[in-house]
């Protein structure tokens, strides 16, 4: 058994995977095909539904994998070979020359300013140029250029330009062995090349984009800085069209939904809108697919409060006015109308596709694809491709970034299961020298002004800048350097310090982002306490921002060199603290969920306790009869409850809720209903939902109107009935609840074709808004229309309506598409109801965690932290996040597996030093902080009245401290008195 | 020689940094007046810290952070907002242009936007000139941004009017506005009263002249101050208030 674990693919999920796992005791490999990590996401402005930045969001998580000593990146290589069983593989990494030492290349730049071979970028979609020489984009992970050699005309320009020399021409493929004990694939997917549908004109009319390309166009780091423009002449389009299901749902390219675009597109047009609000936006699409979790609200904001405007219909294809270079669309509406439209500029919403090097990736690794080409995975194992090898993300098939990010935890928790007894056994912890005791020394400064090639040294005058640090007060040391962050200036620094006895070191460089945690970790080497480092930025907001006024620039690197100076002289040594973790869980919930993530806890060596509410396990799954893969649930779910009661980690507490909980992540100490104390270092709450009891439709008022799971049982007993009307959203989408369900048309569905297979004559119809079968759930839905079953569309206007004349069922149906009414005399009715929370209120107060306004509890992140609270030491699983499959739920029960291993495998953790303190003697008990603080870290202390600041769970924002009245607060590192002494040090002069 | 402003940054580390890495990483070129002062989060941007920095002598203030939903922190950047909007009121009591202190939200991908906001700003203070405050109303200003009534109804205000008050009302935001103008421009007064007897001690109607207010509100406030035990009477004619020692 070997405590290493590869990951394939450095997208999101590939880095996720990574993360959690090098955080719990294992060494990973990360290998990925590019010359950097980031992925798809990279690419991406914004992501819905919240429209955060997608570069501000995953940025932390691109440097922290970069940095991370325990996660060695394999970049620019592929896998040639796998041998071994699980616990010890055996891969065979072939890494690609970049020609560029990645030891020494400092990211600066200057090469491929001057490289004089251009290529196109496709990073930025092929809309813009880079270098012969180049980084994919500016915030890479690593920052190592690399020489296109498919362009590389091998002109010598940059080794001459280079002052690392870094560049290395004679560079050849590398082949590295690697043994590893679990792999974990996620290898992504590749778009939908639009080329192939001629129809739609794409490669041939200029204003016809993908939504990839429509993405960097968006982005204010693309091609036009964000300014929405066509690619033809460079004006604003006033008219865009949106075309849904380019490569998707297709009998000519893919049959299966791509899952996405529908929300990528709605979400696409509402960023152009937000550019430009005379925007007339159209999405052209067949169902509009926006099933996920707070989905169908940003649906509905699309129209209601930015106006765009949605067409049913499958636009058959684009011409193009060759004047204009307009494009002109000729559609049919559900109504039969022909409309003749004309366009300033058409995004193609093009599919998500396996990737082109699955086959090859399938043959090395000996796992199955389906018949799509992604890989085949089964309902009860989502994440499984063979023993030992693990998958998530696109690898699986198309999915969005949330359950991505959930797949990839889950992942990594699957991975180190194989291997959980050799956690910590591979990790390298970096061991520095005592710390030298100089809180009572007065100020004795150095400062390092970085050259950075000629980055900042052909603009700021550098001997200028640390001529002048030395006559700055307490500055007793001054050094120039061609680059700082190099080896062998960290020999040089560390020597300094002690030679000079310096007691503070400032840093006059590139940014603090990316830089300072090496020089923090320079400086502890040479035993100073890290925090007694400060770093300024004269490259990327002096040098590069003012090239063309040197002097200007220089007496501005003056400036931060004086502020970085000023702030120095009243540094402190910072020490987090740590306490201990209580190394065990709890689950809070005994349905699939629960069950789920309290077995992987177990199997990963960690004492679990599963507290259900009800006298027997199993939850709602026990109400599932069959999938519609063929599986059985029951079977499935005996075996789960059967493993959990063999396991010697496991606790089962039935008939028993949680009625208090104290304490913080770590350690958690819970009283049962029945009196039971249990600590515990973290909890998953697992509590699940239930199906929505409708009030419409005479449910309850006549035995033949049901709900699907209510029919679901009937049908495992066989049903005569001869015709059977499924109405989908009862209850859903509307005032009664807003969200969409997403589980409901494919369990209508799976339904459906049961009874059609009890019961061949039966007239099936299905009352539908949008059929919502995404993913590869769309062959189901072929399936049933294959098999004869009636699917009728109404509008919400429109609804059904069941009466009772004379003990018979009659339903008056508008079918919306045919614009016809039809009357049914139905046997049976079965409502789609959709799935409501529970009452979480007690369980959110108890945890501090808060509830969305459905009722469903609300994660710490919606896109990067899908089964995070928050607080520190709480995850959640399953229905009680928002309603899904079992497949989903599984993932996500894994997924807080893994999370939760990133605290339960450590016995203490450290607390962030950089926290906010309370001055008792000021703190006046008005708790104006409490509220504030999003994180929980603050509590009033009862007997004294004060404020308490929780180190544990503060994470230092400062925000707090700058609000509290009694100026009580403080933000170590960032104190006011820190703060005033660069602005004085600045104004100064 | 022209007017060459001094401008003070404020800039998240997780946003706005990094937009300005970004436009540093792309060239673009702006105006080199502004110096970045890192913080982690804009939140933490007390206002006291920024009316510091136009005591010392900033003639502009520019905080950045990221875009609203954006924040690393969660809410970081609303409770910022709220900071800087009770900060322009200050501002405004202490006849500084509220246009000097500028708010932007600037994310990680936006190095042009960043650019672009630097220039605007650095051109609207060079049109604005230097800072001619009288150094007086600036202490007052920022005697203002420490009080504690405000600071508390600034820490209260996102809460008070998302979620309602302790009686489980709705707080309608004009309420909430009036309640704050009418603290700030109350404390600005107490404070200005404060400033000047901390220099020498003076009767209601020679404060009321220095403070070119009426006297009566001079006095109302004073009486308020004496309660408080901020100043006291000194017996004579006139009666004249000097500043109690603690």
């Amino acid at each position: 058994m070997v405590g290493s674990i590869m990951v394939v693919g450095g997208g999101i999920a590939g880095m996720q995977a990574s993360l959690d796992l090098a955080d719990s005791g294992f060494r990973v490999y990360l290998v990925d095909k590019a010359p950097t990590i980031g992925g798809v996401m990279a690419q991406l402005d914004k992501t819905f539904p919240t429209l955060d930045c997608s570069m501000c969001i995953m940025a932390p998580k691109l440097v922290a994998t970069g940095r991370h000593h325990n996660i060695h990146l394999l970049t620019n290589a592929v896998i040639t070979n796998v041998e071994g069983t699980p616990g010890n593989f055996t891969v065979t990494v072939t890494m690609k020359p970049r020609y560029v030492n990645a030891e020494k290349c400092t990211g600066c730049g200057l090469c491929a300013q001057y490289c004089p071979v251009e290529a196109v970028n496709e990073y930025d979609e092929r809309l813009t140029l880079r270098r012969g020489i180049y980084v994919d984009y500016p915030q890479a992970v690593p920052l190592v250029y690399a020489i296109d050699r498919e362009k590389c005309i091998g002109c010598g320009l940059c080794e001459n330009i280079c002052q690392a020399e870094a560049i290395e021409y004679h560079q050849t493929p590398e082949e590295e062995q690697v043994n590893v004990g679990a792999i974990i694939l996620a290898a992504g997917f590749d778009e939908f090349e639009p080329d192939t549908k001629k129809e739609y004109g794409y490669g041939r009319f200029k204003n016809v984009v993908t939504a990839t390309e429509f993405e960097r166009i968006l982005s204010a780091s693309g091609p036009f800085a964000g300014h929405v423009v066509r690619p033809s002449d460079g004006e604003v389009p006033g008219r865009i069209a949106f075309l849904q299901c380019v490569g998707s749902r297709d009998e000519n390219s893919n049959k299966y939904c791509s899952a996405v675009c529908c929300m990528y597109a709605t979400k696409e047009a509402i960023i152009a809108k937000e550019h430009n609000p005379d925007l007339e936006a159209t999405i052209f699409f067949m169902d509009m697919r926006t099933y996920g979790k707070g989905f169908e609200q940003f649906y509905k904001r699309a129209q209601s409060e930015y106006g765009l405007r949605y067409t049913r219909s499958r636009v058959p294809c684009i011409e193009a006015d060759p004047e204009t270079q307009n494009l002109l669309l000729t559609y049919e509406t559900e109504d039969g109308t022909i409309t003749k439209e004309e366009f300033d500029m058409v995004v193609l919403s093009v599919g998500l596709e396996p990737p082109k090097s699955n086959q090859e990736l399938s043959s090395i690794f000996g796992v199955p694809l389906n018949e799509y080409g992604f890989l085949d995975w089964k309902i009860f194992e989502p994440l499984k491709a063979k023993d030992g090898i693990y998958a998530c993300g696109a690898f699986s098939g198309p999915k969005d970034i949330p359950d991505t990010v959930a797949q990839a935890s889950g992942a990594a928790a699957m991975a180190s299961g194989v291997v959980s007894g050799e956690r910590g056994t591979l990790v390298e912890e970096k061991v520095y020298p005592e710390e030298l005791d100089v809180a009572e020394q007065p100020p004795r400064i150095g400062v390092f002004v970085c050259w950075c090639g000629i980055n900042i040294g052909g603009i700021v005058n550098v001997p200028e800048v640390m001529e002048y640090a030395s006559t700055l007060p307490n500055v007793v040391f001054v050094d120039q350097n061609l680059y700082t962050c190099s080896q062998d200036t960290q020999e040089k620094i560390k020597q300094a310090v002690e030679e000079h006895s310096l007691n503070r070191v400032v840093v006059a460089s590139c940014t603090p982002r990316t830089h300072e945690p090496l020089f923090q970790s320079t400086i502890r080497e040479a035993g100073l306490n890290p925090y007694l480092f400060e770093m300024t930025n004269i490259r990327d907001q002096c040098s590069w921002v003012h090239m063309h006024t040197p002097e200007e620039a220089t007496e501005k690197a003056k400036d931060l060199v004086r502020m970085a100076v000023a702030k120095s002289n009243l540094l402190e040594p910072l020490k987090s603290s740590s306490v201990e973790v209580t190394q065990s869980g709890l689950v809070i919930g005994g349905g699939i969920a629960g069950m789920t993530a309290a077995l992987g806890l177990a199997q990963q060596g960690f004492t679990v306790h599963l507290v259900e509410k009800e006298d027997h396990l199993g939850g709602l799954l026990r109400d599932i009869r069959y999938t519609v893969s063929g599986e059985d649930p029951q079977e499935y779910l005996t075996g789960l409850e059967q493993s959990l009661r063999d396991h010697p980690n496991v606790t089962i507490h039935t008939q028993a809720v949680v009625e208090k909980v104290e304490g913080y992540v770590g350690n958690f100490t819970t009283t049962l209903s029945s009196g039971e104390e249990i600590n515990h270092g973290i909890c998953v709450i697992a509590v699940g939902g239930q199906e929505h009891k409708p009030t419409s439709y005479l449910y309850g008022e006549d035995k033949r109107v049901i709900t699907q799971l209510e029919f679901e049982d009937m049908l495992s007993k066989g049903v005569k009935a001869k015709t059977v009307v499924m109405i989908n959203c009862v209850e859903s989408r509307d005032d009664t609840k807003e969200y969409c369900s997403r589980v409901c048309c494919s369990e209508a569905v799976k339904n459906a074709l049961q009874l059609r297979e009890q019961n061949p004559d039966a007239t099936i119809y299905i009352l539908y808004r949008d059929m919502r079968t995404y993913a590869f759930r769309e062959q189901y839905y072929d399936k049933a229309r294959e098999a004869g079953v009636v699917f009728m569309r109404y509008d919400p206007e429109t609804k059904p309506r069941l009466e009772k004349k004379d003990k018979s069922l009659v339903l008056y149906a508008h079918d919306s598409a045919l614009d016809l009414d039809f009357e049914l005399h139905p046997d049976l009715v079965v409502l789609s109801t959709g799935v409501s929370p529970y009452d979480n209120s007690a369980l959110s107060q108890m945890l501090k965690v808060p509830l969305d306004r459905d009722g469903f509890f609300l994660e710490a992140h919606m896109k990067l932290r899908p089964v995070d609270f928050a607080t520190d030491g709480v995850f959640m699983a399953g229905l009680a996040h928002s309603p899904k499959f079992i497949d989903e739920t599984i993932s996500q029960a894994f997924g807080t597996v893994a999370r939760a291993c990133t605290i339960v495998s450590k016995e203490r953790i450290e607390t962030e030093p950089i926290i906010a303190e309370v001055d008792e003697e000021l703190c006046c008990g008005c708790q104006v902080c409490i509220p504030m603080c999003p994180y929980n870290a603050r509590e009033l202390d009862e007997e004294e009245k004060i404020v308490k600041v929780n180190e544990v769970l503060c994470k230092g924002c400062g925000s707090c401290v700058a609000a509290c009245p009694s100026k009580a607060a403080q933000q170590r590192h960032f104190r006011d008195s820190q703060l005033s002494s660069m602005i004085e040090a600045f104004v100064r002069r | 020689m022209t007017f060459s402003p001094r401008i003070v940054g404020f800039m998240c580390n997780w946003c706005s940094y990094a937009g300005a890495d970004l436009a540093g990483i792309s060239r673009i070129k702006y105006a080199p007046n502004l110096r970045i002062i890192r913080v982690l989060c804009s939140g933490r941007v007390d206002p006291y810290v920024v009316l510091t920095a136009f005591q010392k002598g900033a003639d502009g203030v520019l905080v950045a952070g990221c875009h609203p939903g954006d924040c690393h922190y969660i809410s970081g950047n609303y409770q910022a907002e709220k900071k800087m909007k009770a900060t322009w009121k200050i501002l405004s009591k202490a006849g500084i242009d509220q246009e000097r202190l500028g708010l932007e939200w600037i994310s990680a991908a936006e190095g042009q936007r960043f650019a672009d906001v630097v220039n605007s700003f650095t051109q609207l203070i060079t049109e604005l000139g230097p800072l001619q405050a009288d150094p007086q109303k600036i202490a007052s200003a920022k005697e203002e941004t420490a009080d504690f009534r405000i600071r508390w109804l600034v820490g209260r205000e996102k809460d008070l009017l998302e979620e309602g008050n302790v009686f489980g009302e709705p707080v309608e935001e004009a309420v909430f506005e009036t309640l704050l103008d009418d603290v700030v421009s109350a404390q600005y007064i107490r404070n200005s009263i404060l400033t000047v007897l901390k220099e020498q001690s003076m009767s209601a109607k020679e404060l009321a002249e220095t403070l070119e207010i009426p006297s009566h509100v001079v006095v109302e406030h004073l009486i308020h101050l004496r309660r408080g035990q901020k100043v006291h009477m000194v017996e004579g004619h006139p009666i004249r208030y000097e500043v109690s020692a603690w």
